[in-house]
């Protein structure tokens, strides 16, 4: 196959449809006679509910329909939850809540009318008979003793203990010259797709056919679950994500309000749609991270890491989500980061509060793990009087260590860490950063440069490690006029699929990419697969594309082949045609072959007709992708202001698709990364409100908080899948915020400082300068 | 995010404002570019009854040289103020502040008039207002009458402007040569909003050596927005020196009882008040020394 579309910076064919706002998102779409949901959320974080009074909202109107918990009980089965760990609690969200409310925006009623603003008024005339209880916010205050449990039947708040051991630990910490430890929290925070969820679902009675449009990154994973939860054939649900305007993770899921609202277009035998406003999609959609970890590490003079130990206290609100009990022990698998560490050794408690669940969130997991790792490289650098760079390099694996075994049991695939450290180390000047620092430093100005050597776990992945299936689809059809269709389940929600995948089938196939039309998010189209997420589309996904195009060339091969008199393996696919080697005159043009297959009048003996192929590609492993991330930073010593002065990212994902999409990936997380490190932060108050509830108030990244980011790669294919790609869409937000607040830290090394938690505003590292100016080193 | 319900009116003339707003008194909202109200309503938190939508007035939004002094209409965005030549030429501190309001969107939507009648505490053209002295001009159903900026801001959220009244025009004097502004801001992060901003307003003598007089404007520290008197104090007549505007920045909090919340405690806000206070003066004493970018 020659390369001539795969790896090179193809504009994506989405945009132009994008940026003209010409195509269509879930809210965008309008049935004939739709009616709108709107939802009585909770002002309570934790409250008995004596009773639910609907009869003023019933009768206002343009109100067709309004139901309360009791309404549906039993109709309606609770939201699902795929992981399963051991001896883990039940904690099932009610699609509406029945006897008590457990976080603020937990949906208590559902008014349906025939405008949404009829929908939203006739909310203002439920009366909900709540009886406060005390809110339980803190997850180590929820699992102290004397704490109320949230949950009926529960003895206390502690969700499930999770552990992870491997390696000799005690031996690890006996022979170490020094141990060290810190606690590091992974603040809560919050996904903010720039589209909100929404759900259309329109019932046929005649036909017994749901149809639901949802803003979902997995729609058949959506469709059977609205199957499940409404006892519904699931044949006759068909589920489509339209154009899906980010997700992060937080589409990954199965809301209370896709099976709802599915549930009220059977009920009235009319289309409904809900369209999410920001403020619901801050309170009751997923939140991300939320960690305390208290951290143990035993290290040797020289800087040599033995062992690791780690108490995670994970928050995962009020219920289980679609993942919520997983996301913490990804955190436990990767926690032993890009080095050779012999001994490990993770107890996570997940906690039960009154807040929204936790979930998945732009890494999840994962993020957590390398701060984790990331801050103790640091910390025994600052203790060791070492630079962080050395300390890393000197517990690297070796490129020949690889497949590498975790003492997690994890079996990293390829990797050559020291390759991409050095590559960063020459883009950024290391050297001259920390001259041109200590000169600054001499003028008190306090620059600091921070380094992190990830590794992430992605390309999700075999099925056997994971909740619901980690294998992919994919269906090649070349249809009779020659035009390629690629149905994918890896549905994408900005990732560009649609530009990659046409690169793929381009070179295998040696046709324009623009002859291909990559298909997705229609259940009723595309056969059924698992969806984006875990930087799992191109890896999984996109071999199970490369696979049926492979099919489809064999069968082109061989029709080609027997059309101009050759031998099938001799066949070159190239500009449009199908030629033989040993002659240029033995060839036909891609078309007339295609055409051939559908004709079927001189097809080879015994050969089907039809050009269509399909493939489940299951992955054998996880893949790794690993890279180095350097950050330097300069404090306003008067303000205590974080000012990114360079950006350094060398990412290693493995064989690269299109550098363009791989390139905006990565800034795109380090964005998100820097949003976490310096702006970002969930905050519940005591009485369980979320009072960071709104983009007034919970603060995103802008354009101008920011350097310009700049990368570079290294390329190590993996052995997992024949593309050698690992993944991309979470490196970012993965390897960057180690490196932000190692640079933080190092910025405030003069003031004796060597951990500050995310975020870094102003006042926190404005106090912290102040509390130490007397004593400035 | 829907708004209760509402009856909208769209007056083309201002004196069919001005009769609406008589007639429905408390019950009406003046709607402007929309960028502080429609929030509000949107989260519920506020519900008129009536919305008079004054965005379509004719002639409310300019700029321009009126009997020696720069008249603004009400309804000239952030954005026209911004780029405006003949305020960057005779008024610079404006443009200088309505360059940091929000981001480009909002610049392009908001209006100087509804900004300052809806006297956000973190709203920025307050502090050049006060700085400059300005005049604002409110009409109602029987006339026009003139608000000393000094006097405008009454507490959060709250103007001199009566029930019935329209703010129509803000009225600056030109700045004097040997003159120089500056508008230093600390925003929040999240909403853009001033945290703390200082607007200073100097104008030198002895051979540009002293400050003959200074005019300090403060936002975001307090309920409203005020004038540091004793900062004023405390450069004029001063020869210029770093340690005169570091220690008459001190007096910057003054008297002033510091709001706190998610975003900065009081402690915070009074010490960047101190910092954004000397930052701006020194800022502007550059500009009316023609060194620098003071002067847009």
């Amino acid at each position: 196959m020659t390369t001539r579309y795969i790896g090179k910076p193809l504009k994506r064919k989405e945009d132009p449809r994008l940026i003209q706002g010409i195509s269509h998102y879930v809210d965008d779409l309008n049935l004939a006679g739709m009616h709108y949901a709107a939802f009585l959320r909770s002002p309570h974080a934790h409250a008995n509910i004596r009773s639910v009074d609907l009869s003023k909202a019933r009768h206002a109107s343009g109100v067709v329909l309004a139901l309360s918990g009791a309404d549906i009980d039993g109709a309606i089965q609770p939201v699902p939850c795929a992981a399963q760990i051991p001896d883990m609690k039940s904690a099932a969200r009610p699609v509406l809540a029945r006897d008590r409310v457990r976080f603020v925006g937990e949906a208590v009623a559902v008014v349906v009318a025939s405008d949404r603003y009829a929908a939203r008024d006739a909310l203002d005339l439920i009366e909900v008979d709540y009886e406060p209880l005390t809110p339980i916010v803190n997850p180590e205050k929820a699992i102290a003793k004397g704490a109320t449990p949230l949950h009926a039947g529960h003895k206390d708040n502690v969700a499930f203990k999770w552990e992870l051991e491997g390696g000799d630990l005690k031996a690890a910490f006996k022979s170490a010259d020094k141990v060290i430890r810190q606690r590091l929290v992974n603040q809560r925070l919050i996904p903010v797709p720039i589209e909100t969820r929404g759900v259309i679902a329109d019932y046929q009675p005649g036909e017994g056919q749901l149809t639901v449009w949802s803003a979902t990154q997995i729609p058949h994973l959506l469709r059977t679950q609205i199957a499940s939860m409404l006892n519904f054939p699931e044949t006759l649900v068909r589920v489509v994500a339209p154009e899906v305007g980010g997700g992060f993770g937080s589409k990954l899921n199965v809301y209370p309000e896709e099976a709802l609202v599915a549930y009220l277009a059977i009920q009235l035998g009319k289309p409904v749609k809900w369209s999410e406003s920001r403020r619901e999609n801050f309170q009751a959609t997923i939140h991300g991270r939320d960690q305390i970890d208290d951290v143990e590490v035993a290290v040797k003079r020289d800087g040599s890491i033995l062992g690791l130990r780690c108490h995670v206290i994970a928050d995962l609100g009020a219920y289980y989500q679609l993942l919520t009990p997983l996301i913490p022990t990804l955190t436990g698998l990767m926690m032993t980061g890009c080095y050779k560490i012999p001994a490990a050794r993770m107890e996570i408690t997940g906690v039960f509060t009154n807040k929204m669940a936790t979930d998945a969130y732009r890494g999840a997991g994962r993020p957590e793990a390398t701060y984790l790792i990331e801050r103790v490289m640091d910390l025994v650098a600052a203790e060791l009087k070492k630079d962080p760079v050395e300390v890393r390099r000197k517990n690297f694996p070796q490129p020949n260590d690889f497949p590498y075994a975790t003492p997690t049991g994890l079996i990293y695939d390829s990797g050559d860490y020291e390759k991409a450290l050095d590559m960063a180390l020459k883009v950024a000047d290391y050297k001259k950063l920390r001259q041109e620092q200590a000169k600054l430093r001499k003028e008190g100005r306090y620059m600091g440069i921070g380094v992190s050597t990830y590794v992430e776990i992605c390309g999700m992945g075999p099925s056997s490690a994971m909740p619901a299936g980690g294998w992919e689809s994919a269906t090649v059809r070349v249809e009779p006029t020659g035009r390629v269709s690629v149905m994918t389940g890896s549905s994408p929600h900005g990732q560009g699929q649609e530009t990659t995948f046409a690169q793929m089938g381009a070179d295998v196939l040696g046709i324009d990419p623009s002859q291909f039309q990559v298909v997705h998010g229609d259940t009723s189209i595309v056969p059924y697969g698992i969806g984006t997420f875990g930087s799992r589309a191109t890896a999984v996904g996109g071999t199970a594309v490369y696979k049926s195009l492979l099919k489809v060339k064999e069968k082109l091969a061989h029709i080609a082949a027997h059309l101009v008199g050759s031998d099938p393996e001799r066949m070159v696919f190239a500009d449009g045609k199908i030629s033989a080697k040993e002659s240029p005159k033995k060839s036909v043009a891609f078309g007339q072959a295609v055409s051939a297959a559908y004709v079927a009048k001189t097809l080879p003996a015994d050969m089907e007709p039809g050009l269509e192929a399909t493939t489940f590609f299951e992955p054998s492993n996880f893949t790794y992708p690993f890279g180095t991330h350097i950050c330097v930073v300069e404090i306003d010593r008067e303000i205590g202001d974080v000012k990114l002065v360079r950006y350094v990212a060398v990412d290693d994902c493995g064989n690269v698709l299109n550098p363009l999409l791989v390139e905006g990936q990565v800034q795109g997380g380090i964005v998100q990364s820097v949003g976490q490190a310096l702006f970002e932060e969930a905050v519940y108050d005591e009485q369980g409100q979320l009072i960071t509830g709104e983009l007034m108030d919970y603060a995103l990244p802008h354009a101008s908080d920011l350097c310009w980011i700049e990368t570079a790669r290294t390329v190590t294919p993996t052995p997992v899948n024949p593309l050698g790609v690992k993944g991309v869409g979470e490196a970012g937000t993965i390897g960057a915020t180690p490196a932000l607040a190692g640079a933080v830290a190092d910025a405030l090394a003069p003031f004796g400082v060597h951990h500050v938690d995310m975020p870094f505003k102003r006042e926190k590292i404005w106090q912290l300068m102040r509390k130490s100016s007397g004593r400035v080193q | 995010m829907i708004p209760a319900s509402f009856e909208y009116h769209a007056p083309k003339t201002l004196d069919e404002a001005l009769r609406l707003v008589e007639r429905h008194g408390d019950e009406a909202k003046l709607l402007a570019g929309g960028h502080s109200l429609l929030p509000l309503m949107k989260l519920r938190l506020a519900a008129p009854r009536y919305v008079i939508d004054i965005g379509h007035l004719r002639g409310m939004s300019y700029i321009r040289e009126e009997n020696g002094q720069i008249a603004i209409g009400a309804l000239t965005t952030h954005s026209e103020i911004e780029h405006s030549e003949l305020l960057a030429a005779k008024c610079p501190l404006l443009p200088q502040t309505a360059a940091q309001i929000g981001d480009v969107q909002v610049r392009n939507r908001g209006t100087i008039g509804g900004s300052l009648a809806h006297a956000d505490p973190g709203g920025d053209y307050p502090a050049a207002i006060l700085a400059l002295d300005a005049e604002i001009i409110a009409a109602n159903t029987s006339g026009t009458r003139t608000i000393p900026a000094r006097d405008f801001f009454v507490d959060m959220l709250t103007t001199q402007l009566h029930p019935g009244e329209i703010l129509t025009q803000i009225r600056i004097a030109p700045r004097p040569p040997q003159s120089g502004t500056a508008y230093e801001k600390l925003h929040q992060p999240a909403s853009g909003f001033a945290i703390v901003g200082v607007a200073a307003n100097v104008l030198l003598g002895n051979g540009r050596k002293a400050i003959e007089r200074a005019a300090i404007g403060i936002t975001g520290l307090a309920a409203k927005a005020f004038r540091a008197e004793a900062v004023e104090r405390a450069l004029n007549g001063k020869t210029i020196s770093d340690k005169v505007i570091e220690d008459a920045s001190r007096n910057a909090a003054q008297g002033v009882e510091p709001l706190s919340d998610l975003h900065a405690s009081g402690e915070y806000r009074r010490e960047m008040a101190r910092v954004f206070t000397r930052r701006a003066i020194a800022r502007a004493i550059e500009a009316a020394r023609g060194v620098s970018r003071g002067g847009v």
